[in-house]
């Protein structure tokens, strides 16, 4: 990278997270003077202009993509119209160890004054919690799932092309359009149809408002610049801003403007799950990529240059400041921006082009938390594109992940979408499915799989608290069959789908009334046709996703269960329940019997994985197709964030060994350490899962550097990758482990079983072997470093 | 009637054993005890009980149900009297922390044929298959002569990695069913052979020339092990030797890994080669290739 990209992205990764209460005052003045005056739509709209017009911008030195969501970099707003921290909440923000938002008195002060008084009592976080039922508290509080609406609105949500031959102004002539169309004698939403449209109209205004403010700003700062060449770029920067967004952009760099003004826009608008996504933008960028190089107007260094400018502006935008059990689920800055390349266009045809290696060249440079990047890897994409992808994942960012472009068309397919629109779709944030630009694809929740089998073990009481929280399914000590325990276990999972939907179900009609995203809604097709919001079932496809937590520590748990209690009967099950009840307290030697003499999950051993399957269809059958309120379907996805630690520490031992408290297993890999027969056995077990009916499911592998540490390595990564896929997996993801880990392992064997090290001409587990050879191994790991 | 064999590991994703994704068979018992052996736990045709003191909770269980009172918990876990221990496998059935394990077990083709068929999605994508490796395969000649004829029938490509210590007739009738040999060559002076590895050099080097003639697809590996067999005048001979074979095989070095050498105590095996000895380093394998590419070798490593 050059010397200038080299410097932001230094400044980028110094800047301290803060919070900043501009957002929050402007909205609130804005609600206070403005109350009652408007439609809801257009109130949101208003609202959103009134931040566009007033909020603090600037333009960094040597910055050639403009725009922030706060003041400066990193500095967070809120929403206090979804969530308005308490004072608490605040202070703990301000000094919890991890994730910490530096806040000063004086925004506490603002809080206390302003905020709160106003927006205490008002904000959808505490109308959706008094509206919720008992049950669903019940549940909620004792972890057996999550809420992802309770203080950040539905998103999960990726941007596709139609923005780089459109612009505003276009969109607002379709808007104006179709309002001309609506036929208010005939269609009785006509007029509700009208205020959401108009909303949409004004919100487009907004952003070019906002942009033309950045044209000023930086013909303001060309005029007091002195170096030539920098006043030179500022006034191209202000044409730019002057171009784009209310025209389609002309060129690379607008382009690139064009796709961040669209970006801040959503994300000013709500702070909507996974910020936003900007989809397949190698595709999208491409025309503009080519057609300059070809009149010479740019080169690849200086596409680079003004890519890396651009990857390095999603790194300024942490996260919104999560409390409560949402920054438990997702305790992390990272707002999950997740960069699609690859893939197949729409017409089935290759997707992969120069701009996919430039990219992939970028995201190697940069390296930052975010943007994420992954590939879409389709049967019809060459091999090199893969390995291009192999060579910065042995790097150990963790990223790009890789998923399976095909098996992403064919579950969307599955639920019926056009192949057109799930080709142009692929996934974001975490791996999640969905066609881009078409779809609002809403995860609504984790679902704690381990602990409803522990709430069935307990007869419908959570050990926990000694509440009764779940049905009636029997005792467990009469059972006497693992299917009758199945079954108990079958009852209680729909019992608690049940609720968690019958929550959802109010807590959508609570977004589609109370909190429309009209800007938005202008970016997602059919929301303008249908006269629709995003978050009201206006475009085309209309999904929630329940997320499911936990698969690897249920199947052995269940894997264990009928091992010794109903096949070998070597166990009763009163025992293993006091075992449990217990925490294995004096009772060692059975923990670990059943770690060990267990068939678990990840060794592609059947008696383990058809456990897996028979959890999975559970799952599937329990939820995947019910209905939601946006004239669209529930589906499940099988991921985690940081939620399994969470689901750990609210559930007791359970018997698969696991300790009370403990992390369950995260996505669909196996519990930590119970594979002891390598990558391909691991991928052999969880491919047993039906993918192509999810939504996403979550693989993480770990290599040593070594592994991948030549040709041969890639090769045999990209194999392992293909083959995967070829069984339909849907995502891998890689962790290439350093020393640091491997000190870890040592003092922590129990929990790193599953790390594989190359030894000499073979490889082995790397707690299997003596410390000297660890150790060895460690410091070679180090020299491999440098 | 399905063959029995012992074998002591299976290896699945083995990626440096030939072609592709491979599954590795580790096959038990050799006729060489090479002083740098890797695998010393596999030279012994016989299994054996190992035993990992760092995962050992001194429950005691083993010691209870042992049949022959072989073992006793002492101050440093657990001992086991090797005079009247019959490997009956009941502390390893037993053991609930995995800290007693079996080295080697006894099962049939047909058995092991499961295992190894279970990676043949990832053999087909990668262009893989499966090696077999010891120890010495040819130790086993029914086992592997079946193992090689059902990976035929099943379209498997089939590795075989020897020392070449082996019958000639023997050797033959399993090359038929092999298509590729990793043929491991050493020392090239027969009596630092036999100081090193305990056998003379003429048999393998014979069967090196006939298979190299008979037209079957050869690798020849060899360990480069400081001191031993890294000295000019060795790999000159080596490379004199297979420049004027028939159809002059592929050779690749294999780095001697002295953290291999851990398993000794963990087998409780008498080492030979001495402490401090460092792996071959890339530059002086550089060397070593470019001085056997004068004799119109192709070399990796």
């Amino acid at each position: 990278m050059n010397e200038r990209v080299s410097r932001l992205r230094q400044e980028s990764y110094d800047a301290p997270v803060t919070l900043s209460t501009e957002r929050a005052e402007l909205i609130t003045d804005f609600h206070i003077e403005n109350n009652g005056k408007f439609s809801i739509p257009v109130m949101r709209a208003k609202a959103f202009e009134h931040l566009c017009r007033h909020k603090t911008i600037q333009i960094g030195d040597d910055e050639l993509i403009v725009g922030e969501r706060g003041p400066r970099p990193k500095a967070v707003p809120t929403y206090p119209e979804l969530t308005c921290h308490s004072e608490e909440d605040l202070g703990i923000l301000n000094s919890r160890p991890n994730t910490r938002y530096g806040t000063t008195a004086e925004d506490i002060a603002v809080y206390r004054e302003k905020i709160i008084p106003f927006w205490r009592g008002r904000t959808m976080r505490d109308r959706i919690f008094d509206g919720l039922s008992e049950e669903w508290k019940t549940a909620y509080e004792a972890g057996i799932f999550t809420e992802f609406m309770e203080q950040r609105a539905p998103g999960h949500t990726t941007l596709d092309g139609k923005f780089y031959t459109k612009g505003l102004l276009d969109f607002k002539r379709d808007i104006e359009e179709r309002i001309t169309r609506l036929d208010f004698a005939a269609d009785p939403e006509a007029t509700a149809k009208r205020e959401q449209l108009r909303g949409m109209s004004i919100a487009c205004d907004a952003v070019i408002l906002f942009a033309e403010r950045h044209a000023e700003l930086a013909d303001r700062m060309a005029a007091k610049e002195s170096k030539p060449e920098r006043q030179e770029e500022l006034e191209r920067i202000a044409s730019i801003c002057r171009r784009v967004p209310a025209h389609a952009p002309r060129d690379f760099w607008e382009a690139l403007q064009m796709y961040w003004f669209m970006h801040l826009g959503t994300i000013t608008e709500l702070n909507g799950w996974d910020a936003m996504n900007p989809g397949h933008l190698d595709r999208y960028f491409f025309p503009f990529y080519k057609r300059d190089l070809n009149d010479g107007t740019l080169t690849r260094e200086s596409a680079k240059e003004l890519l890396e400018c651009f990857w390095i502006k999603f790194n300024n935008h942490p996260a919104p400041p999560k409390v409560g059990v949402t920054a438990k689920e997702s305790g992390t800055y990272n707002d999950f921006t997740n960069i699609n390349l690859g893939g197949i266009l729409p017409d089935g045809a290759d997707g992969v082009n120069e701009l996919t290696y430039l990219m992939l060249e970028v995201m190697d440079e940069i390296h930052l938390l975010q943007p994420q990047g992954n590939i879409q890897l389709s049967r019809k994409n060459e091999d090199r594109f893969l390995k291009a992808a192999c060579r910065v994942i042995r790097k150990g960012y963790g990223y790009p992940s890789v998923f399976n472009a095909d098996g992403v068309v064919e579950q969307m397919v599955r639920c019926g979408k056009r192949i057109e629109d799930a080709r142009e779709g692929g996934t974001s944030g975490c791996v999640e499915t969905g066609a881009f630009g078409k779809e609002a694809y809403i995860l609504t929740g984790y679902l704690n799989t381990p602990k409803i089998l522990e709430i069935t073990l307990n007869n419908g009481i959570d050990p926990r608290t000694g509440k009764k929280i779940g049905i009636e399914t029997g005792d467990p000590r009469d059972c006497e069959s693992f299917d009758e325990l199945f079954e108990a276990f079958r009852r209680q999972l729909l019992h608690f789908v049940d609720i968690k939907i019958e929550g959802n179900q109010f807590i959508e009609r609570m977004y589609a009334t109370y909190s429309p995203a009209v800007f938005l809604s202008v970016l997602i097709d059919d929301c303008i046709e249908n006269g629709k919001d995003y978050n009201d079932g206006g475009p085309r496809y209309n999904t929630n996703y329940i997320q499911c937590v936990g698969i690897g520590t249920i199947t052995d748990s269940f894997s264990a269960i009928r091992k010794h209690v109903f096949d070998d009967k070597t166990l009763s099950m009163s025992d293993l329940l006091d075992a449990l009840t217990a925490d294995f307290r004096n009772a060692e030697t059975l923990r670990l019997k059943l770690v060990n003499k267990t068939p678990r999950y990840g060794n592609d051993d059947d008696y383990a994985d058809k456990i897996m399957m028979r959890v999975f269809d559970a799952l599937h059958t329990a939820i995947d197709g019910r209905p939601n309120t946006k004239g669209g379907e529930y589906h499940i996805d099988m991921l985690p964030t940081t939620c399994h630690i969470y689901f750990g520490s609210v559930l007791g031992a359970s018997a698969d060994g696991r300790n009370a408290w403990s992390p369950v297993s995260e996505g669909i890999s196996p519990v930590q350490g119970a594979d002891r027969k390598g990558p391909t056995a691991v991928i052999k077990s969880v491919a047993k899962m039906d993918h192509l009916r999810t939504g996403g499911t979550l693989l993480n592998m770990k290599f040593m550097p070594s592994v991948l540490d030549d040709n041969e390595g890639i090769e045999k990564l990209a194999q392992l990758v293909r083959t995967y896929f070829r069984l339909d997996g849907h995502h891998m993801q890689f962790n290439v482990v350093d020393a640091d880990t491997l000190r870890r392992a040592q003092e922590h064997p129990e929990d790193h079983r599953d790390l594989i090290v190359r030894v000499a001409g073979y490889s082995d587990y790397f707690c299997d072997i003596g410390r000297e050879l660890q150790d060895e191994i460690i410091r070679r790991t180090e020299h491999q470093a440098f | 009637m399905t063959k029995t064999g012992v074998i002591f590991d299976i290896k699945r994703f083995a990626v440096h054993d030939g072609p592709g994704i491979r599954t590795t068979v580790f096959l038990k018992g050799c006729p060489l005890s090479c002083w740098w052996c890797h695998n010393p736990e596999s030279q012994s045709a016989k299994p054996d009980i190992l035993y990992r003191r760092h995962l050992c909770v001194r429950c005691g269980t083993c010691v209870e149900t042992c049949p022959e009172n072989a073992r006793s918990l002492t101050e440093n876990g657990v001992e086991r009297d090797a005079t009247c221990c019959t490997i009956c496998g009941t502390c390893v059935d037993v053991c609930p922390s995995g800290a007693t394990e079996k080295v080697g077990r006894e099962l049939t083709a047909r058995d092991l044929m499961e295992e190894i068929e279970r990676d043949t999605p990832f053999y087909d994508q990668s262009g893989g298959g499966v090696t077999f490796s010891g120890g010495e395969p040819l130790t086993q000649p029914d086992f592997l002569r079946e193992l090689l004829e059902r990976c035929g029938d099943r379209d498997i490509h089939r590795a075989v990695d020897t020392c070449g210590f082996a019958d000639p007739s023997t050797l033959r009738s399993i090359a038929e069913k092999t298509d590729l040999f990793l043929f491991d060559l050493k020392l090239m002076d027969p009596e630092r052979h036999l100081e090193y590895t305990g056998v003379r050099n003429e048999l393998i080097l014979s069967n090196l020339t006939m298979l190299a003639g008979s037209g079957k697809t050869v690798h020849v590996r060899i360990p480069v092990i400081p001191t031993i067999t890294d000295a000019d005048e060795n790999f000159d001979a080596i490379g004199r030797f297979v420049s004027r074979l028939p159809k002059p095989p592929h050779v690749r070095l294999l780095r001697h890994h002295p953290t291999a050498m851990e398993k000794y105590a963990r087998f409780k095996m008498e080492r030979r080669l001495p402490d401090g000895m460092d792996t071959p380093s890339r530059k002086e394998l550089g060397r070593i290739a470019s001085r056997l590419t004068e004799y119109g070798l192709e070399v990796s490593y």
